[in-house]
């Protein structure tokens, strides 16, 4: 593996200005929505909605104002693929279409994907969708093309206020800490790096948070698709099924996780 | 422009959005700056990190305040009371920067007693003449000193110009305390500009004025510096300029000028804004800000035109010098001395020939033929019915833009043809379209907002019969020069001999599509010496003689020789960058920084330094170019018999101006102090005086550009207008690009909560918004980002609309300039879309709800 690289998406220099969305659909010919979903949409100034086979890359706008607008921000999120250590989609893949290139980022082959959206329900962030056209899974790629020149993905060289920072994993996380603690000392004490090995090992593509997660609309506590599946399998089976099943799926969770180590170790070896 | 320039001698941004990360509290009103410039914005975010408040005052919560440290709402088109208020705190809390302002400023000087003020007329200044809605500037000038003439005789033709023209130098009280001092003049006229007025008449609660006048207070000063950005939001009224003199008095006042992290950064819409005026294409100057001739004034022949626009001491001394080489650029060997130039057959304006005069005489008939280049009138033009009407009365119009605008198709797509009340067989107007190359298919340059120019190279040949619009003015020079070749009148003398062949394309540039060569064109702009053509270096090698030419003598040096294109230069470090591109004066930064150092010439403290006054070299040195006399001791003497610069001591560092200081009293056509008038439509009249709108306003009498007036019942929100980064202007480079499209594609309007409960509307919702002028209909943004602001016991609610939509392209809409009156303010003509009233119901135009 060459090195492990990813952005750092600091939401506290993003103006929305939505020219990373832009970037990314030039550099990778993606197409506008189909013109029946053109519209406007009442979400604040965002009127793509979500990630998407054609939107790779999504400016969320999120308004918080109370009544007499004391306490009021907007807060703007420039959200995409993570890049994820234990990547969900990687895992439910069945003709492992999606693999870990060596910039360790991941990546869909679009010549063995078959379309069959296992991934869409594996990635607990929502970022995959499989294109109608195409009819082959979708999201983004880091630029994998450009990143094999040494150019640095299309969003972050466009970003006008570095918001997106392109690097190797650990010196943004530096530089993330860094802004950490400048902003925890002019008052934005909810301030937080989101992206850690807490969440699925590390975020490849991780962010600096002005407040929890969930005000942004991402999860707390994100699981692999596995253990999902071993909740539901607990509540509906759980009753009238042996206790080997359970013992069978605990065994298989533990080995991914075991799995998931190893890669880390692996990692860090390199 | 002559908001900044009279202030302070230039129309251009006084520093640069680099220096702006050196701020240590930006103040960001009358513009949308994240949205606007993105770009520029990064400093701004510097600047915050380094610990430097951002304040964004604005009547909406946009992504600018969204970034700021602190936000303040206020009403539109109230910014002279909100910037007057705090020019009142700095006087009365003694908050003033004393040395700058006795020493850097006209504060000290006097004022003829046949000045009276707002104070005294309820409103007006003296010299208001109602019936042509004019001042007599002559009775606010200063008392003067005897005229005093250098003993030698004058050699060149500037000099004679200077001497016939000169005034004796103002009379001064250094200690400010005379009543008719400006100093004093200037504390009575915002004497009423008070904390409660602020509240009363913007909206803002009072404490968050305090806010802001105690942050600038204590970051202006020795140590630290403030700068203001400002935009369309302060353009855009029939007060805009008077808005930004209100500015540039206050970080006069707080001794910010010229210094790093201070300054007035005006913001330009537009990749080459700025370099549109240099150039120019407004209709009342020539390239470099030396005026167009008009015959309401002297200008008769060339000396005439020179004494009156010229100025004996500072540094439009020059202005024959500047005159001649712009004469001798277009004319070449036909501009001699004995024809005074070529000067007589310059085009002499007539009367106010500003966009909606043209657009008024066009639909008197009096315009045939028009060529609408870069510019989209049926969407983009205020009282856009009108422009569309205007255009119908043309024989023939060319449109050159790269898609079809609704300028290229009004007479099949306009809402008036949609609904039959216009006939297309009724419009005679013959529409040629040229469809136009776009930026990366030509060579040329940019001049952006802090006056750089940049240079760009051509990427690839424009597809199909797409051309540039210098190879179109080219090919249609070469056209015109031929069909006129053989005319022996007199009149066709300029098109015979305008210079045009050296602009020739180079049929071996390795393009398919040969572009006109535009380093022959820099070379022209930079200046030549005639006799061997040889390139200029500065503009201080340019001559009155005939000698020399210069297309535009603010950007000599540009190409200083055959083989340099600064503007191509790109070398950048950590600061100001001055090997990359060029800054327009001499590689300037930050202009008149000469005020950076105190009067001895040492910077006013070590973290403020930039340009200093070196004793061992015996120059001023420092991290720009100085904007001073290279030279020229801090220590230097004014000399009272002294023209051009030598009127000017050595530390007089606003050089452009006769006397080398900030015109906090400088006289502009509504007058020489900034005043609060109401806008044309406003929802409450003027609560400072009885005169209620900008006396000198421009108002055009024409079919359904109906003015709402004060309160009007029919018409109770406030409306202001906006642009979004998603979108560029009217939407020509935007709307039809399927990226940009989706990102915003329809029109919406901005409501508050409260407004929106009352009139039972949710997001999402049609609504149609109605002016006297006309309707336009949108979606409806419920957002708390607007907000009912309280005016004594009023509640005014404000509502706002981009401006981007129009009847074509992916992303259609209604124009909101159906909306928007034709009105001028008396300095620039601007029209007031920033600020006018209008109603708002539920459901769209054709369905009553």
């Amino acid at each position: 593996m060459a090195e492990r690289v990813g952005m750092l998406i600091d939401t506290s220099t993003c103006i929305g200005c939505k020219a990373c969305g832009v970037a990314c659909k030039e550099w990778n010919e993606l197409p506008m929505a189909p013109e029946d979903k053109v519209e406007f949409k009442g979400l604040s100034y965002d009127n793509q909605g979500h990630l998407s086979d054609t939107n790779w890359r999504h400016v969320k706008f999120i308004e918080q104002f109370n009544e007499d607008r004391s306490d009021s921000r907007w807060l703007f999120l420039s959200d995409s693929c993570k890049h994820c250590q234990q990547a969900g989609c990687m895992e439910v893949c069945p003709t492992n279409a999606i693999i870990r290139t060596e910039f360790d980022t991941v990546f869909i082959d679009h010549d063995t994907c078959i379309g069959c959206r296992y991934c869409v329900t594996g990635c607990p962030f929502g970022v995959i969708q499989v294109s109608d056209i195409k009819g082959t899974a979708q999201k983004c790629t880091l630029c994998y093309d450009r990143l094999q020149v040494g150019e640095q993905p299309a969003c972050a060289q466009a970003c006008p206020t570095d918001c997106i920072e392109f690097g190797e994993v650990d010196s943004l996380m530096k530089l993330a800490e860094g802004r950490e603690k400048l902003l925890k000392s002019q008052g934005y004490d909810n301030v937080r790096i989101y992206g850690k090995s807490d969440i699925l090992g590390g975020l490849n593509v991780f962010y600096l948070l002005l407040d929890k997660p969930d005000v942004y609309g991402l999860p707390e506590n994100p699981q692999l698709p596995q253990k999902n599946m071993m909740k539901s399998y607990t509540f509906s089976i759980a009753g009238m099924v042996a206790t080997g099943v359970l013992a069978l799926l605990a065994f298989r969770s533990r080995r991914m996780s075991h799995k998931a180590d190893a890669d880390q170790d692996q990692d860090k070896a390199v | 422009m002559p908001g900044l320039g009279t202030s302070f001698g230039r129309g251009g941004a006084t520093q640069t959005p680099r220096d702006m990360a050196e701020s240590d509290c930006i103040v960001i009103m009358g513009s949308n700056f994240a949205e606007n410039h993105p770009v520029g914005f990064r400093w701004v975010l510097r600047a915050r990190d380094k610990g430097a408040r951002v304040i964004h005052i604005d009547p909406r919560f946009t992504r600018t305040s969204a970034m700021a440290t602190d936000y303040v709402p206020m009403r539109s088109g109230t910014d002279i009371v909100f910037l007057g208020a705090l020019i009142h705190y700095v006087l009365t809390n003694e908050k003033y920067f004393k040395e700058y302002v006795v020493n850097y400023t006209n504060a000290p000087f006097i004022v003829k007693d046949t000045f009276k003020d707002t104070e005294d007329l309820e409103g007006l200044f003296s010299g208001f003449d109602a019936n042509k809605k004019s001042y007599d500037q002559s009775l606010w000038d200063f008392e003067r000193e005897e005229v005093k003439l250098p003993d030698a005789e004058p050699k060149t033709l500037s000099d004679k110009i200077a001497y016939a023209t000169k005034k004796g130098r103002p009379k001064t009280d250094p200690t400010l305390q005379h009543p008719r001092s400006v100093f004093q003049i200037l504390k009575r006229h915002f004497s009423r500009y008070t904390p409660e007025m602020v509240e009363e008449v913007c909206g803002t609660p009072k404490d968050k004025f305090l806010m802001v006048a105690d942050a600038l207070a204590k970051n202006s000063g020795r140590e630290r510096t403030s700068s203001f950005a400002y935009a369309m939001g302060w353009t855009q009224h029939t007060v805009g300029v008077q808005m930004i003199r209100t500015a540039g008095i206050l970080q006069s006042l707080l001794g910010n000028m010229g210094r790093p992290g201070g300054g007035i950064m005006a913001l330009r819409g537009h990749a080459n804004v700025q370099g549109a005026t240099d150039l120019p294409t407004l209709w009342d100057t020539l390239p470099g800000y030396l005026q167009m001739p008009i015959i309401l004034r002297k200008h008769d022949t060339l000396t005439d035109y020179l004494k009156t626009e010229s100025k004996p001491t500072g540094w439009w001394v020059n202005t024959p010098k500047y005159m001649i080489s712009l004469l001798k650029a277009w004319y070449g060997d036909a501009a001699t001395d004995k024809n005074d130039f070529g000067y007589d057959y310059l085009p002499k304006r007539i009367k106010n020939h500003s966009h909606y005069n043209m657009f008024k005489d066009m639909y008197e008939g009096k315009v045939k033929g028009f060529f609408c280049m870069g510019q989209n009138p049926a969407a983009g033009g205020q009282n856009a019915t009108f422009h569309r009407k205007a255009m119908a009365k043309l024989d023939w119009m060319v449109v050159r833009d790269p898609f079809q605008t609704e300028t290229a198709t009004f007479w099949k797509e306009a809402p008036e043809v949609v609904s039959g009340e216009v006939k297309p067989e009724d419009i005679k107007t013959e529409i040629f379209f040229f469809p136009s190359a776009v930026f990366a298919e030509t060579d040329g340059s940019f001049t952006n907002t802090n006056r750089m120019l940049q240079w760009k190279e051509k990427a690839a040949d424009p597809p199909g019969e797409c051309r540039s619009d210098t190879h179109f003015t080219y090919e249609l020079g070469v056209l015109l020069k031929k069909l006129y070749k053989d005319s022996t009148l007199d009149r066709d003398w300029p098109i015979k001999n305008l210079t045009w062949e050296h602009y020739a394309p180079n049929p071996n540039d390795g393009w398919k599509v040969h572009e006109p060569n535009s380093h022959a064109i820099l070379k022209e702009i930079n200046g030549y010496t005639v006799k061997d053509k040889k390139n200029l270096a500065s503009f201080l090698e340019l001559k009155d003689d005939g000698s020399t030419a210069a297309g535009a003598w603010i950007y000599t040096g540009v190409m200083p020789d055959e083989h340099t294109n600064k503007a191509a230069a790109r070398k950048g470090d950590d600061y100001l960058s001055l090997g990359w591109g060029f800054c327009w004066p001499a590689n300037r930064h930050i202009m008149y920084n000469r005020a950076s150092a105190d009067l001895q010439g040492r910077p006013w403290s070590e973290r403020k330094k930039l340009v200093w006054w070196d004793e061992t070299q015996k120059k001023w040195v420092g991290k720009d170019v100085p904007d001073f006399a290279a030279a020229k001791a801090p220590t230097a003497k004014a000399k009272d018999e002294g023209i051009g610069l030598d009127f000017h001591s050595g530390s007089d560092p606003f050089i452009m101006h006769p006397d080398g200081r900030v015109q906090i009293f400088g006289a502009l056509a509504d007058g020489p102090l900034p005043t609060h008038y109401e806008p044309v439509d406003t929802p409450i009249k003027n609560m400072l005086y009885k005169q209620q709108h900008n006396p000198a306003a421009i108002y055009f009498n024409i079919d359904k550009n109906k003015i709402h007036g004060i309160g009007n019942d029919k018409y109770p929100y406030v409306m202001t207008t906006y642009r979004l980064t998603e979108h560029h202007l009217s939407g020509p480079m935007t709307r039809w690009l399927p990226w940009l499209a989706e990102l915003q594609p329809e029109l919406f309007l901005e409501i508050s909560p409260e407004l929106a409960g009352e009139l039972k509307i949710k997001t999402g919702d049609w609504v149609t918004v109605e002016t006297e002028r006309g309707k336009a209909e949108a979606r409806a943004l419920v957002t708390r980002r607007l907000q009912p602001l309280k005016h004594g016991g009023k509640i005014i609610h404000e509502v706002g609309m981009p401006i981007h939509w129009g009847y074509a392209g992916i992303a259609k809409g209604s124009s909101i300039n159906e909306l928007t009156l034709m009105v001028g303010d008396p300095n620039v003509t601007i029209h007031e879309s920033k600020a006018f009233t209008v109603n708002v119901r539920k459901g769209r135009i054709r369905q009553e709800v």
